[in-house]
C-alpha cells in the first residue's frame, strides 16, 4: 500500500538554525505514529512540514492527497463562532453544499460528542471541549491523514486521558493516517501503533517502537506490566537522545 | 409541580437581584449630582457677592433661562441638532476611510509603514492651526466643519481597526493556509470578524472626539448656521451665565448619549463572545 505521506532524507534549516536533520518516515493509512522528543527538537517542525504550511531546505515530502486534518497545540477556535458555525467553517471555505455541511456537522459533533453544545460559544467552553471542537473541525472534511501537534499539552490529566482514549475509538473507526507528536511519553505509548523517537537538535529519528495493542484501547491498559516496561524503554531511549 | 417552584424562586431571585444591580449602578453616581447641586448652591448663594452671581447662577436659574424659554430652547435645541447632524457625518466619513485604511494596511508591511505616519500626523497636528485653512479652502459651512470631525475621529478608528485585524491567532492563519484560502476569503472571513472587538472601541472613542471636532469647528469659524459652538461663544461675550450653562450641559449630554449608544452597539454586536465588551455595563 502506498504511504499517505512519506519524508524522504528531509533537512530543515530557519537561518542558522538547524532545525531537522535528513529525516526519512512514512506513514500508511491505519498507522497511528506518534512522535516523540525533548522540547525545542524539531517535532513541530515536522508536522508544518508535512502539511505543506513550510517547504524543506533539502530532501522530499509526499503526500497521497492535499486534504489533511491538522490539529493545533491551542484549540484554535473563531470565538466569535459557535460550537457548530466552528465546525462546518472548513466545509464553507471548500464550497460544500450547505445540507451536506450540516449532516457533516451533526455527524462529527456527535462522533466527539457535543451535540449538545453546538450553539454554545468557545468563551463557555471547557479546555477539552474546545479541543473537542477543533478534533470535530479537523474530520469535517474526512481526511486521510491528521497532524496532531501535542493537542493535549494543555489539558488537566483526567481530561486528557479521557480523550485520549476516545482518540484510540476514533480511529478504531476509521483507521486513517495520523502522525501525533507529544512530549508525554505515556500519552505516546497509549495512542500509537508506531512510535518514533526524536533526539535533540537538530532533531533526527533515533529509534522505532511497534506497539502491540489493537485499537480501540482500554485506559486500564497504561497499568499492565507490558505496557509500563514499554514506555520504561521508551523513556531510556528519549532519555539518551536529550 | 415541584419544578415550578424552583422556577419560580429562581425567577424571583434573578429578578430582585437585577433590581439590587440596578440600584448599585444608579444610586452612587445620583448621590454624587445631588452633592454637586448643593455645593453649587452653597457657592451661588455663600460665596459670591449678589453682584458676582451672575458667574454661577443657580441650577433653577438655568432650567427657567435655558430650558423654559422657548427661544433660547429652539436655538439651544437647533444648535444640538447641527452639531450632532455635524459630528455624526464625520463620524461615519471617518469611519469609512479609517476602517479602509486599517484594512489596506494590513494587507502589507509596506503599506503600513507608508501610511501610518500620517495617521500619527492626524492625531498629533494641532487642530486650531488647521481651522484657518480649512475656512479658506472650503469655506465655512457644513464641508468644513465635518472636515474638522474627521481629522479628530480618524486615528483611534485607524489604529483600533489595524490592531483587531492584525489581532488573529496565527495558527487560525495556518488553518486558511492550510486550505488554500486567498486574500479576500482571509479578510472577509478571519480578520474583520476578529476584528470588531476593537473596531467598536475605536468606534465609541472617536464618536465622543467626533462631537468635540464639531463644537470646535463651529466655534472658531463662527459663521454660518449657528450649531452649539457658536452658541457657546455667542453667550459667553453677551455674559448670559444662564444660557450659557444650558449649551454646556447639552454639549455634554450629546458626548454622554453618543458614548453610551455606541457602547450599547458594541456591546449587542459583540458581547456574547468577546469577553472585554461582555463585562460591559450600561
Amino acid at each position: 500500500m502506498e504511504p499517505v505521506i512519506s519524508f524522504t532524507d528531509v533537512t530543515k534549516h530557519f537561518g542558522i538554525t538547524h532545525a531537522l536533520d535528513h529525516t526519512t518516515l512514512s506513514i500508511r493509512k491505519g498507522e497511528f505514529v506518534s512522535l516523540v522528543g525533548p522540547s525545542g527538537c524539531g517535532k513541530s517542525t515536522v508536522l508544518r512540514l508535512g502539511s505543506g504550511l513550510i517547504r524543506p531546505s533539502s530532501g522530499q515530502i509526499t503526500r497521497s492527497s492535499d486534504s489533511i486534518g491538522y490539529i493545533f497545540q491551542e484549540p484554535t477556535l473563531m470565538p466569535w463562532r459557535t460550537v457548530e458555525q466552528n465546525v462546518r467553517f472548513l466545509g464553507e471555505l471548500e464550497g460544500m453544499n450547505r445540507e451536506e455541511n450540516s449532516r457533516r456537522t451533526s455527524e462529527v459533533l456527535s462522533l466527539v460528542g457535543l451535540e449538545e453544545f453546538r450553539d454554545f460559544y468557545p468563551l463557555a467552553l471547557s479546555g477539552g471541549m474546545k479541543m473537542r471542537t477543533s478534533i470535530a473541525r479537523s474530520m469535517l472534511l474526512d481526511p486521510e491523514l491528521f497532524l496532531f501537534d501535542e493537542p493535549f499539552g494543555a489539558l488537566d490529566q483526567i481530561s486528557r486521558a479521557r480523550l485520549n482514549a476516545e482518540l484510540t475509538g476514533l480511529f478504531a473507526d476509521r483507521r486513517f493516517a495520523a502522525l501525533f507528536v507529544t512530549h508525554s511519553v505515556d500519552e505516546a505509548v497509549f495512542l500509537a501503533s508506531r512510535l518514533l523517537v526524536m533526539s535533540k537538535r537538530p532533531g533526527r529519528i533515533v529509534a522505532e517502537f511497534e506497539i502491540p495493542y489493537s485499537f480501540p484501547r482500554n485506559p486500564s491498559i497504561r497499568y499492565e506490566p507490558e505496557f509500563a516496561v514499554l514506555a520504561g524503554k521508551v523513556a531510556a531511549t528519549l532519555a539518551e537522545a536529550s | 409541580m415541584s419544578d415550578r417552584t424552583i422556577t419560580n424562586s429562581a425567577d424571583t431571585e434573578e429578578s430582585t437581584g437585577k433590581a439590587r444591580s440596578i440600584l448599585q449602578v444608579a444610586v452612587p453616581p445620583t448621590l454624587v449630582f445631588l452633592l454637586i447641586l448643593l455645593i453649587w448652591y452653597a457657592i451661588t448663594y455663600f460665596v459670591l457677592e449678589p453682584d458676582r452671581r451672575f458667574l454661577l447662577p443657580p441650577p433653577h436659574g438655568i432650567v427657567q433661562e435655558g430650558i423654559l424659554t422657548l427661544e433660547t430652547l429652539a436655538e439651544i435645541g437647533g444648535g444640538l441638532y447641527r452639531t450632532t447632524t455635524v459630528s455624526l457625518l464625520g463620524l461615519a466619513i471617518a469611519f469609512a476611510l479609517g476602517f479602509s485604511m486599517a484594512l489596506v494596511m494590513s494587507q502589507a508591511k509596506w503599506i503600513e509603514r507608508s501610511l501610518y505616519p500620517w495617521a500619527v500626523v492626524c492625531q498629533t497636528v494641532p487642530i486650531l492651526a488647521l481651522v484657518p485653512l480649512l475656512g479658506f479652502w472650503f469655506g465655512f459651512g457644513l464641508m468644513s466643519r465635518i472636515i474638522v470631525c474627521v481629522i479628530i475621529a480618524l486615528f483611534p478608528i485607524v489604529i483600533n481597526s489595524l490592531t483587531g485585524l492584525q489581532s488573529v491567532e496565527p495558527k487560525l492563519h495556518d488553518l486558511l493556509t492550510l486550505h488554500k484560502a486567498n486574500r479576500w476569503t482571509r479578510a472577509l472571513r478571519l480578520q474583520i470578524p476578529a476584528a470588531r472587538p476593537l473596531i467598536f472601541t475605536g468606534l465609541r472613542t472617536s464618536a465622543g472626539l467626533s462631537v468635540i471636532g464639531a463644537i470646535v469647528g463651529d466655534f472658531f469659524f463662527g459663521r454660518g448656521q449657528p450649531g452649539l459652538g457658536i452658541l457657546l461663544d455667542r453667550y459667553s461675550r453677551r455674559l448670559k451665565s444662564e444660557e450659557l450653562l444650558a449649551a454646556v450641559i447639552a454639549a455634554c449630554l450629546l458626548g454622554v448619549v453618543v458614548f453610551w449608544i455606541f457602547g450599547v452597539i458594541g456591546r449587542r454586536a459583540v458581547g456574547h463572545w468577546d469577553p472585554s465588551w461582555a463585562d460591559e455595563r450600561d
